[in-house]
């Protein structure tokens, strides 16, 4: 099944470069998205691509228990500026998808990566593509230093713990 | 590929009629010049843009054109001039222009070779030199010349970028009384040379002092080094003093001037009080990366020093005949004198003339300063080089290229014997040189490009007005080699040209939103907001792909000032985005990563005016839209502002 969702979802990705200076049919279906990358990926087209951490500097990030204050006002700061333009803090989808139950769904090292090595990211990761067919728009590396990356990212655990 | 050169010669022939064979292309011109796509240039050319007041950036070899960099004239296609941000930089003591003339270029340097952090620029019809950010590409500060007009020989520096230059021209009636009449130009008349100092931690100028010179006109100028380095060397035409018809009255001398000038003398005489403090009116305008704002400021004083007063820091040497280049080489030992209508080229010594003065082996004066005489500080005359010397660059090896425009060619020789090595015809009627770094201590060579003035039938014809061009030669070998034409924009005089490894790596790619100081930026979009104030409403704006916050925006009024403050929230390199303004007396704006930019628009009519991304910047680029809407100068239309408001959303304040 894995596999399978898989295929569909580079099929829909080859069917989008492929046809990017043709308007999109009306009846072409959707690219279907299944978060699993908590699992390792089997892909053949990336054997050596860890789809559980993703790729870049981030290779294990330790969480304590208790949530750092500091570091999610620090979060909220830079979220405002760089992140909030396209992402909402509930799970619905603006530019880019809502962040609500992200760190739920993927590692801390796979959203580091994701924020800091986003170019790289959006052309290896399996998900990250599949997202792209969905929003249509490449996310942006917004050049978060290594401390703003981890507060950001501490900023939506607390978003998570909430409510 | 035999057949492919053969081919090309023929069509050479049919098109061109090369006046003679050495003008045809030689096999494997093609492929020195090829740069594949994705693979990046060998050097940096930053070319003049003559009368559209712009520089022009092109790769070398392949003759790409990568950029234009606005500098004195406004450019719509990314708002220089028309931005709030940078209208200043236009401003001058006759107030806000739009135009200039752009002639020559020259990159800061230390220790006589370039450094990559600045490239300065003249202004020719109302005096100033600009200096040009290598890291970000703009022009970052211009300065006015107070009684100067027609700044040709500028803005060349020394070795250490202590100074930039600045010379007149047109001599004009200085000081006080203005309103003179013509024909009392040797009495009412001055020249002018202006020493720009340079502040080597951030490229600051300032206007350091003024030589008053006899009412004659400066051409070009070159900085001395090593040995000449106290030195500055200004070729003079116009000793005539005509003030009517010059073709004729400027030629009647067999002998102009190169003028001699001891800067480390001038600065002597300057710390000794010996300057007067004149009072001038003049712009400076100064760029801010943090603010992303210009700032103009009136300067009113200006010292001057009169070389005919203050001894033994001025010299003429007589140079034939109306001199326009005047170039020193790689040792700083030889000054190139390119008299454009001489028949030959001298070669002056910088030892001789050092004797000469120690001797005071004078013939007479001019006006009060010391005239060398010829033969005293003559190296050698380079004979029958061809007609109409204009400009001499240096290749490092011991070789000159000099210019000749009236016999439209290129001709190579070796400073030490004077002799003629190789001459290679160019199409046509060439202006200005470029080796990289040719006019430095230690040039680059391997490339010389000639600046034409005059194409013909060399490109496809658009109607009367042609391209100007540029010709590519390779001076590897003994024997230059033309490898390649390519059509310029403007007129191309002056060129400076540099690995590009001196400049790509410090290219900036986006501006640091932290770091941005604008007083209008908006800092996401939380703080995007419509404020008004009186009649003037300032509108806090953000970009980001795909939209504007705000992109739906009531309670504008007919007669309102309105200052769309667009911040671009994007942190990552080639992704600015556009703004505009449907019916605006304006351009629009391209506002690069990091940065704010502002559009000043007065709607004069109400209804709903479209406001839109103009630079493609993602696949939802047609969606970057939104709406304003402007109601009639008395109604009460609320202020009312958002992106993706429920229809429902009562207006804000």
């Amino acid at each position: 099944m894995k596999k399978y969702v898989y295929t569909a979802v580079l099929l829909g990705l080859t069917w989008a470069c492929a046809s990017n200076s043709q308007p999109p049919k009306e009846e072409s279906p959707a690219p279907v998205v299944e978060d699993n990358s908590l699992q390792p990926s089997t892909s053949a087209s990336s054997a050596a691509y860890d789809s559980v951490k993703g790729a870049g500097k981030y290779t294990n990030i330790e969480l304590s228990a208790a949530l750092d204050q500091k570091m999610i006002a620090g979060g909220k700061t830079v979220y405002e500026v760089k992140c909030a333009a396209c992402h909402k803090l509930t799970d619905e989808k603006l530019v880019g998808p809502g962040w609500k139950g992200i760190t739920k769904k993927k590692s801390p090292e796979w959203i580091m990566n994701f924020v800091s090595n986003t170019d790289e990211m959006i052309d290896k990761d399996p998900h990250a593509q599949a997202m792209l067919a969905v929003c249509m728009v490449r996310m942006p590396n917004q050049h978060l230093s290594d401390e703003e990356t981890r507060d950001v990212f501490e900023f939506m655990r607390n978003n998570d713990s909430s409510k | 590929m035999r057949l492919c050169s053969i081919a090309v010669l023929l069509v050479a022939f049919a098109s061109c009629k090369p006046r003679n064979e050495a003008g045809a292309i030689t096999a494997g011109a093609a492929e020195k010049v090829y740069v594949a796509p994705g693979k990046y240039d060998e050097f940096y050319n930053f070319v003049s843009g003559g009368f559209n007041g712009q520089v022009s950036v092109y790769g070398l070899p392949s003759g790409r054109l990568l950029k234009i960099i606005p500098v004195f004239s406004v450019m719509p296609e990314n708002g220089y001039g028309y931005s709030e941000e940078t209208k200043p930089m236009l401003e001058t003591s006759h107030g806000s222009l739009p135009w200039d003339d752009q002639h020559h270029l020259e990159l800061s340097q230390k220790d006589g070779s370039p450094d990559g952090r600045w490239l300065f620029a003249n202004a020719n019809n109302t005096p100033r030199v600009a200096r040009i950010n290598l890291a970000t590409f703009r022009t970052e500060e211009i300065i006015e010349l107070p009684n100067s007009a027609g700044n040709h020989s500028s803005p060349f520096c020394t070795e250490n970028t202590e100074y930039v230059v600045a010379g007149t021209r047109f001599s004009v009636p200085v000081g006080d009384k203005q309103d003179v009449p013509i024909s009392d130009y040797k009495k009412s008349f001055n020249g002018t040379v202006s020493f720009i100092k340079i502040d080597s931690s951030n490229g600051r100028m300032s206007l350091a002092f003024q030589l008053l010179t006899p009412a004659i006109n400066f051409d070009l100028s070159h900085a001395g080094k090593g040995p000449s380095h106290d030195w500055f060397f200004f070729s003079c035409y116009n000793v005539e003093q005509a003030h009517t018809l010059l073709e004729v009255n400027a030629s009647q001398r067999d002998k102009d001037f190169i003028m001699a000038v001891n800067w480390k003398k001038a600065e002597e005489f300057i710390r000794n009080n010996k300057g007067t403090l004149k009072s001038s009116r003049y712009a400076h305008n100064v760029y801010d990366e943090k603010t992303h704002s210009a700032t103009s400021t009136i300067e009113n004083k200006v010292l001057t020093l009169d070389p005919s007063q203050l001894k033994d820091f001025v010299y003429f040497i007589p140079c034939p005949k109306s001199p326009h280049g005047v170039d020193i080489d790689p040792s700083g030992e030889y000054i190139v004198g390119s008299g454009k209508l001489a028949a030959l080229i001298p070669v002056f010594s910088f030892t001789k003339m050092m004797a000469a003065i120690e001797k005071k082996d004078f013939d007479g004066d001019y006006q009060g300063i010391p005239v060398i005489r010829y033969e005293s500080a003559l190296y050698g005359e380079v004979q029958k080089p061809g007609l109409g010397p204009l400009h001499t660059e240096f290749d490092g090896k011991g070789n000159a290229y000099t210019s000749f425009f009236v016999s439209s060619e290129v001709v190579k020789w070796n400073i030490k014997d004077l002799k003629v090595l190789d001459r290679k015809p160019t199409y046509y009627s060439v202006g200005h040189l470029c080796i990289p770094g040719g006019d430095t201590k230690k040039p680059f060579g391997k490339y010389l490009i000639a600046y034409n003035k005059i194409t013909k039938d060399r490109y496809l014809p658009t109607g009367p007005e042609l391209a100007q061009s540029a010709q590519l030669y390779d001076i590897s070998g003994d024997k230059m080699e033309l490898l390649l034409d390519f059509p310029t924009v403007g007129e191309p005089h002056y060129a400076q040209a540099i690995p590009a490894d001196l400049i790509k790596n410090n290219s900036l790619k986006y501006f640091r939103i932290e770091d941005n100081k604008h007083p209008y930026v908006t800092k996401g979009e939380k703080e995007a907001k419509v404020v008004r104030e009186g009649n003037k409403v300032h509108v806090y704006i953000t970009s980001i792909r795909s939209h504007f916050t705000p992109d739906n925006i009531e309670g504008i009024r007919v007669g309102d000032e309105v200052y769309f403050h667009v911040t671009n929230l994007e942190q990552d390199w080639d992704i600015p985005h556009g703004f505009a303004v449907k019916g605006a007396a304006n351009a629009e704006i391209l506002i690069m990563p990091g940065e704010t930019c502002t559009l000043k628009w007065v709607p004069e009519a109400e209804g709903v005016y479209p406001i839109y991304c103009t630079d493609f910047c993602s696949a939802l680029h047609q969606e970057m839209q939104g709406y304003v809407r402007v109601s009639r100068a008395d109604a009460n239309t609320p202020l009312k502002y958002g992106t993706n408001l429920p229809d429902s959303a009562v207006a804000k304040n």
